[in-house]
């Protein structure tokens, strides 16, 4: 229980089911604010106070675990590992993947716990081949995504309550009549543990700063920045480039290379992926029997599932969309949908551009 | 059915404190006012005092009520670190004291105080002759008479000696010994002299069966300090603020009769404690009993658990109707390791798996059945839920 609307509901309506249901807040920082501001924010003293405000309501037992040194070596470390190898990581997957039902199901689990029950939109349906993970019904509240790194045996020990409601109105106007404080209160969209959202000047302190050159795809040196790092592929704002593009268009970031703190720009076309692979892969419920298939491919949360087809080796994932992928970066999760099962997913280690060098 | 083991963090209230409190709830008038009603509060609120000194063995003046141990220990150490000597800056300071002590201490470090920090040994006792050594030139000094988590038993006594000796007011924290020990403030004195030894001493009622929200320092006569509230100077000046009648009178009444039972509760409650400890190494012959064998709180019963997430024992007995503790929580309700462990030369993994249980009045063999009947599998299980999180 975050202490969000969500997890209260998803909790209400657990306890209305007949389940026997404790709330669990997850302490993932050591050092969180105090007080809420905005819709930012989790480990504040405030959001655990509503979150147990939630449980009071509901009459069910409530405990605060910590978790804060397990998120911050997979999470948080991660996270900036990942950027310093100049990828671009999803730390809620990370936290999902490791903490929610990793770390916490396993002691749930050990504490004699059947599941773990979360306020994501994402549905369980009981398949031929076992359990799948589906879209929720809402698809603008779809959270099928983040959740695509399950696997069949975390699937199993899973609750989403809220993956049939066909709207977080209808969760939020339920919390009302239940009595629940935390109704209105808004969505948070941040990354938690970067309170005040600035992540380049986050990450500019941990990663720290260096001069670098920005060029393009010829070499040519056209613009220095402070770190690699604080770059995403896709980025096209805060390049403060000295020289104009020949053509006067505007020019995106193609490529960060980490080890010589360069970045590369280019040309809008320039960011067209054909081919995208990766060789950290699970699947969510049981494995495609064919190694090469049709299905969809989504690599942002909130991006729109692309046609592609598939092939899994031994060594990992590769697919093709049928139209090319835009602002595609490694270290970004590519999540596999059969209509609106999710079939698995991996992290994009390389990209094939669908553009030729020299454009 | 519920088995509370947690006498250490608060005990239940005495149906005579609550009598107590009703009836001088009753009576109109604010104690400083001087009509008659004003003198009728005054009567009572003086007869209490007088009733708190005798069983704390201190003369009436010297007690100044407060709201608890919290503000007893703040009113102390910020009072007496605001009227130091010129020129002093050190603080001598034990580790592994109360939260309430360390916070304090680390606002006045913020205001310009050295720590002379004075190391535990492993039962979690204040070596008295590191403690001396500490002393000369210092501003002022603190320990606890008994440490709150493992129930060590510290040699107040020794302390207080040192510190007259020294020339260096002393403040005991003698809120976890309460209605354990034999605490008399003119005792412990011995020989000092009203500004320097042994010159404040902390207590709160709601660990002897008075409700929360009232408490005393006890202060030497012309000891120098500082008020934190100020206002119509009421206490000597020492605590100003309308003075609390029903809970003065609670509060004497609660350590007349805690003093009155010490004795034999000391024994009946002991011997709980120990078939608890007995029971649970019977039953966890990997637990180890913390704290010092010989001189620890009778009903204190401090353990490590190897290997065991404190905060997952704690679940699995609650959920089985045992109340017991951890230890400290931060404000989010997240269990902290253990500082006292860890002042102790114990490691961090070991501070989180240690558990308190703590008896009083009300405890019965039943609430220590309780603890048997589910401490093997709970132990089982919490060992059993780290190792599935390193996998």
């Amino acid at each position: 229980m975050s202490g969000g609307v969500d997890s209260a509901v998803a909790a209400a309506r657990a306890v209305e089911a007949g389940h026997d249901v404790v709330g669990v807040h997850l302490a993932l920082s050591r050092a969180g604010g105090t007080l809420r501001t905005g819709s930012r924010g989790c480990c504040t003293i405030e959001d655990a106070l509503d979150a147990r405000r939630a449980a009071d309501l509901l009459g069910i037992p409530f405990y605060v675990w910590d978790f804060s040194e397990r998120f911050r070596d997979d999470v948080i470390d991660d996270f900036v590992a990942e950027y310093r190898a100049g990828r671009t990581p999803n730390p809620c997957m990370r936290c999902n993947e490791k903490i929610k039902f990793a770390a916490l199901l396993e002691r749930a689990l050990e504490l004699g716990f059947d599941a773990v029950c979360t306020g994501h939109y994402a549905t369980l349906v009981d398949g031929a081949e076992g359990l799948e993970l589906h879209r929720a019904s809402d698809n603008a509240k779809d959270q099928s995504y983040v959740l695509g790194v399950l696997t069949a045996d975390q699937l199993a020990h899973t609750y989403f309550p809220l993956g049939t409601t066909p709207s977080k109105a209808l969760v939020r106007a339920e919390a009302e009549a239940r009595g629940l404080s935390v109704a209105q209160k808004p969505d948070s969209h941040d990354i938690c543990f970067i309170p005040d959202g600035d992540t380049r000047g986050w990450l500019a302190e941990k990663v720290g700063t260096a001069t670098g050159e920005i060029v393009d795809r010829s070499g040519a040196v056209v613009g220095a920045h402070e770190g690699a790092h604080a770059f995403t592929v896709g980025q096209r704002r805060g390049l403060k480039l000295g020289v104009p593009a020949a053509d006067g268009k505007p020019r995106f970031v193609l490529e960060v290379r980490p080890v010589s703190n360069t970045v590369v720009v280019g040309p809008k076309e320039a960011l067209a992926i054909a081919e995208i692979s990766g060789e950290r892969f699970s699947w969510a419920g049981a494995a495609p029997t064919a190694s090469v298939f049709a299905c969809d491919v989504q690599i942002r949360a909130h991006a729109e599932p692309v046609p592609a087809t598939a092939t899994v080796t031994t060594k990992g994932v590769r697919v093709v969309p049928d139209s090319p992928l835009d602002g595609v970066a490694p270290g970004q999760t590519a999540v596999l949908y059969i209509g609106t099962r999710v079939l698995g997913q991996f992290t994009i280690d390389s990209t094939v551009s669908a553009v030729p060098v020299g454009v | 059915m519920r088995h509370y083991l947690d006498h250490a963090a608060t005990t239940p209230l005495r149906p005579e404190a609550r009598d107590a409190w009703l009836e001088a709830s009753a009576i109109i008038g604010n104690a400083s006012s001087t009509h008659g009603a004003g003198q009728d509060a005054r009567r009572v609120l003086e007869e209490s005092r007088e009733r708190i000194a005798a069983v704390l063995g201190a003369d009436p003046i010297e007690v100044v009520l407060t709201s608890g141990g919290t503000e007893s220990i703040n009113l102390a150490l910020q009072g007496l670190w605001h009227s130091r000597g010129p020129g002093t800056t050190a603080v001598v300071v034990p580790d592994g004291e109360h939260h309430a002590t360390m916070d304090t201490i680390a606002a006045l470090v913020a205001d310009g105080a050295e720590v002379r920090a004075v190391p535990l040994s492993p039962q979690a006792r204040i070596d008295e002759g590191r403690f001396a050594a500490a002393l000369p030139g210092a501003a002022f000094a603190t320990a606890l008479v008994a440490n709150n988590e493992t129930g060590t038993i510290n040699d107040a006594p020794a302390l207080a000696a040192a510190a007259a000796d020294a020339e260096v007011p002393l403040h005991l924290d003698a809120v976890a010994a309460l209605g354990h020990l034999p605490l008399s403030f003119r005792d412990l004195r011995g020989r000092a002299d009203d500004a320097v030894g042994l010159v404040a001493l902390s207590i709160a009622g709601h660990k002897v069966g008075a409700p929360v929200g009232v408490g005393a320092l006890v202060v030497a006569r012309s000891a120098r300090l500082t008020p934190l509230l100020r206002g119509g100077g009421q206490q000597r000046g020492l605590r100003a603020g309308t003075q609390d009648v029903p809970g003065a009178a609670a509060l004497a009444t609660a350590l007349e009769l805690s003093e009155r039972e010490r004795a034999a509760e000391s024994v009946r409650v002991g011997e709980l404690r120990d078939r608890l400890v007995e029971g649970i190494r019977a039953r966890v012959p990997a637990a180890e009993l913390l704290g010092d064998p010989d001189h620890r709180l009778p009903g204190t019963a401090h353990l490590l658990f190897p290997g065991a997430v404190g905060e997952s024992l704690l679940f699995l007995l609650d959920m089985a109707g045992v109340s017991a503790s951890t230890g400290s929580a931060c404000q989010a309700g997240v269990a902290e390791p253990s500082h006292v462990v860890m002042a102790m030369g114990r490691s961090e993994a070991d501070a989180r798996s240690v558990l308190r249980f703590s008896l009083g009045r009300t405890s019965t063999d039943a609430d220590v059945d309780a603890v048997l009947a589910v401490i093997g599998e709970a132990y089982a299980r919490a060992s059993g839920a780290r190792a599935a999180e390193r996998s």
